[in-house]
């Protein structure tokens, strides 16, 4: 009887899983463990989630090192695959990027550092980590500026949300010298990828519950190119009645920020705009070393630092502060649905800066990469 | 007017550098500047980032509510990567602004789960169905309804599989109703040879990708002969396209009495609003009752993911006997409308496999067990399968 059970119950799985059905390859499922009586139990998982991780150069291996640690003494269930993508190590090659490339194909979420891209032209005019971000379509790129409590800036508790389109615009990698001495380079504005960027500001500021989002744009010089961008910022926001929709010219948006930068909720521009939006910003409430930041596509998510630099000159110092990275990581856990860990994670490091004992050098205090990334460990209740 | 000037005179402005591209660049940009219309034509992208999906949830009235908080943990549980925008619809209030609310948001996301808008017929004839208005405004035309019979249920007949695909935004729900003399009521049904062309388009489509065998029209045609042979006249047509599927039609009221009989005949059905209303009632019926099948509506552009009979389910609200089974099934179309099979897949074989425990079954099928004994008996399911798809 059983049996005969069990066997219809095949075929109608079978059934089920006509071809349409069929399991596409993606991340492993994870699923819960410690399924304690009818109360909700959380959903820790007891498979292991596979991230891939690029350090990058600079001070990113160190960060990363600083996120291996928090994790492993935290017993968050990430496993990273590793890869050493560099242009100034030599040790970029079409080979190295396609091997990210894959390794991203099943992982879809992975933690960068900065790649150095070094100025001078060697015949390739985008770099790797342009390319990386062309391959992957990392359309838009978000800085959330929270100012930390207990660390005090110029300008406390801001909050507010920079969205960047970054797939067009200057950094198109269309330059060309049409007559000796005429360098023309083109700033790519299109329809879809305006609309696109927009719609996901717009639907970021839904999912956050935020009231205001705000077009950053030249169009009164740029007025096609600018213009266009703008035209698809208020088009989407008509379908988002409960959000309010302003636009600003980029110098008055600057000097809004440093003026009264209260005023901002969430902003949306376009490629170099946001840039030098995202660096102002990042300086409003500590610097580049605790903004944490994320990239999107459809598909796929980069979590890195807000304000992406090298930082070179502090490689081997241990003097570079991991908060921005870690903040990240934390970020990069809630993304994928392991809210517990990702709430340790940023409780720990929120509390290591709010008691002020354990700082790196560009918070004023003494204390190296290390101590600050022990401090956490210690405060992080497992 | 001032905008077009504008474009013009840059154009002229740039002219002696750009040359002969320059008149592409216009046409190209001049309808965009221009045209109001276009916009409506095309749908944005959908809200899907770095593999998160959003997805619009509206709870509705009735079980509606619990059904869907029990989805939403079922889904953390099992860390499908899915985030709810919630927005309630209040079915009191006689203003359309809230079902225009939801109807926005499920433009901008592209896909919803939903629980049944309670439609009073205390209201005013002008407040229309906050259901109906729904699937017409975003012209979900397809009504998609999957009738299985479940190994676990008791029921009269076994291996019933028939797929239902009803016409939704059409004939007798046109919302045309008036008193042309006094006493007398008209109501008109409309049938359109576009409306009916796509869904039986879709049907066909839907019963080759499936690999059914044969698609049955339910039709009144003896009667409305120009209405319902309208119908039964574009079936016939797109049929003629699908030579390997085999057509036929039948007239509604035998229908039902051979679903009630002989249910195991059929395979597809496609029928215009009402009949496909009816006869996916007595569908459910045959299986199960309402608590068991999901159902979905489909448009061009947006998916919208309910439970096949859309019951509001007042008198078992918040006792915690309702079926979620009807509902899981429906997040489990849902997700496979998203690409996310692997979930679907392991939800759906949770679902199937604690409707086969008599221990687990719900008032609604002759059980004593509660909704949330079901929802952590489906959990535990998930849990259990989790080291086999882990592997990977």
């Amino acid at each position: 009887m059983a049996a005969a059970l069990r066997g219809s119950l095949v075929t109608l799985v079978k059934s089920l899983s006509g071809p349409q059905w069929q399991q596409l390859a993606s991340r492993p499922l994870s699923l819960s463990a410690g399924l304690c009586g009818p109360e909700a139990p959380p959903a820790r998982a007891d498979a292991t989630f596979k991230v891939t991780m690029v350090p990058g150069d600079g001070v990113g291996p160190e960060l990363m090192t600083a996120v291996k640690d928090v994790f492993r003494a935290g017993d968050v269930p990430v496993e990273f695959e590793e890869f050493h993508l560099s242009e100034v190590q030599n040790m970029a090659s079409e080979e190295k990027l396609d091997q990210v490339l894959t390794s991203m194909k099943t992982n879809k979420v992975a933690m960068k550092g900065k790649i150095h891209t070094p100025m001078e032209f060697k015949g390739e005019l985008a770099s790797y980590e342009m390319r990386l971000r062309r391959k992957l379509d990392l359309f838009a790129n978000v800085v959330h500026v929270n100012s930390l409590p207990g660390y005090s800036t110029r300008h406390n508790n801001l909050d507010l949300v920079i969205i960047r389109e970054q797939t067009e615009g200057e950094y198109s990698s269309l330059e060309h010298e049409s007559v000796p001495g005429v360098i023309e380079c083109l700033k790519i504005i299109t329809r879809v990828k305006s609309r696109r960027i927009a719609k996901f500001a717009f639907d970021y500021a839904t999912k956050k519950g935020r009231s205001k989002v705000t077009a950053v744009h030249k169009a009164n010089i740029m007025k096609l190119g600018d213009g266009l961008f703008l035209q698809c910022c208020a088009e989407v926001a008509e379908l988002y009645p409960k959000i309010k929709y302003e636009t600003i010219i980029i110098d008055n948006a600057c000097m809004q920020l440093v003026q009264n930068p209260y005023q901002f909720d969430v902003l949306v521009m376009p490629n170099l705009y946001g840039n030098i939006i995202d660096n102002l910003a990042a300086g409003l409430v500590g610097g580049a070393g605790v903004v944490p930041g994320e990239s999107y596509s459809a598909e796929y998510a980069v979590f890195e630092t807000g304000a992406r630099h090298p930082f070179a000159q502090a490689v081997g110092r241990n003097i570079a502060n991991p908060t921005a990275m870690l903040l990240s990581s934390a970020n990069m856990l809630r993304h994928l649905n392991l809210e517990y860990h990702s709430q340790m994670v940023s409780d720990a490091v929120k509390k290591v800066i709010k008691q002020g004992k354990v700082r790196t050098g560009d918070l004023g205090g003494y204390a190296s990469s290390d101590e600050f990334t022990r401090a956490v460990i210690a405060n992080m209740a497992v | 007017m001032a905008s077009h000037g504008a474009v013009l005179s840059v154009s002229r402005m740039i002219s002696p550098f750009w040359g002969g591209r320059l008149g592409n660049t216009v046409k190209v940009f001049g309808p965009t500047v221009t045209s109001r219309r276009n916009r409506t034509m095309l749908p944005p992208p959908p809200a899907k980032y770095g593999g998160r999906h959003t997805v619009t949830l509206i709870p509705g009235d009735g079980i509606g509510p619990e059904l869907l908080n029990h989805v939403r943990e079922v889904f953390r549980f099992s860390c499908v990567p899915v985030d709810f925008e919630v927005v309630h619809v209040n079915s009191a209030l006689e203003s359309e602004e809230d079902i225009n609310n939801a109807i926005t948001a499920i433009r901008r996301n592209g896909v919803a789960l939903k629980g049944n808008i309670e439609t009073k017929h205390t209201m005013p004839p002008s407040v229309k169905s906050r259901n109906n208005l729904l699937r017409t405004s975003l012209d979900l035309y397809a009504n998609v309804m999957h009738c299985q019979s479940l190994p676990g249920v008791q029921t009269r007949h076994k291996n019933i599989d028939i797929m239902i695909i009803r016409e939704n935004t059409e004939g007798e729900y046109s919302s045309l109703e008036h008193e042309s003399v006094t006493g007398v009521v008209e109501c008109l049904k409309i049938i359109t040879r576009n409306n009916s062309l796509r869904i039986a388009e879709y049907a066909f489509s839907l019963a080759r990708e499936k690999g059914r065998r044969r698609v049955t029209a339910v039709h009144k045609a003896n009667i409305m002969k120009l209405g319902d042979g309208l119908f039964l006249q574009c079936c016939r047509e797109v049929a003629s396209g699908y030579p390997d599927i085999k057509f036929d039609a039948m007239i509604v009221d035998n229908t039902t009495m051979q679903l009630v009989s002989k249910p195991e005949q059929f395979d597809v059905m496609v029928m215009p609003n009402l009949y496909g209303n009816v006869v996916s009632n007595v569908c459910a019926g045959l299986v199960g009752g309402p608590g068991l099948v999901p159902g979905a509506n489909f448009g061009r552009d947006y998916a919208v993911f309910e439970t096949a009979t859309r019951n509001t389910g007042k008198s078992i609200a918040n006792k915690n006997i309702a079926n979620p089974t009807a509902m899981l099934l429906a997040s489990c179309m849902m997700l496979d409308h998203l690409k996310l099979h692997d979930h679907a897949s392991s939800i759906r074989n949770a679902v199937l496999t604690t409707m086969n425990e008599t221990r687990l079954h719900t008032a609604d099928i002759g059980g004593q067990g509660t909704t949330s004994d079901v929802v952590h008996s489906v959990m535990r399911g998930i849990q259990s399968k989790g080291q086999l798809t882990s592997e990977r």
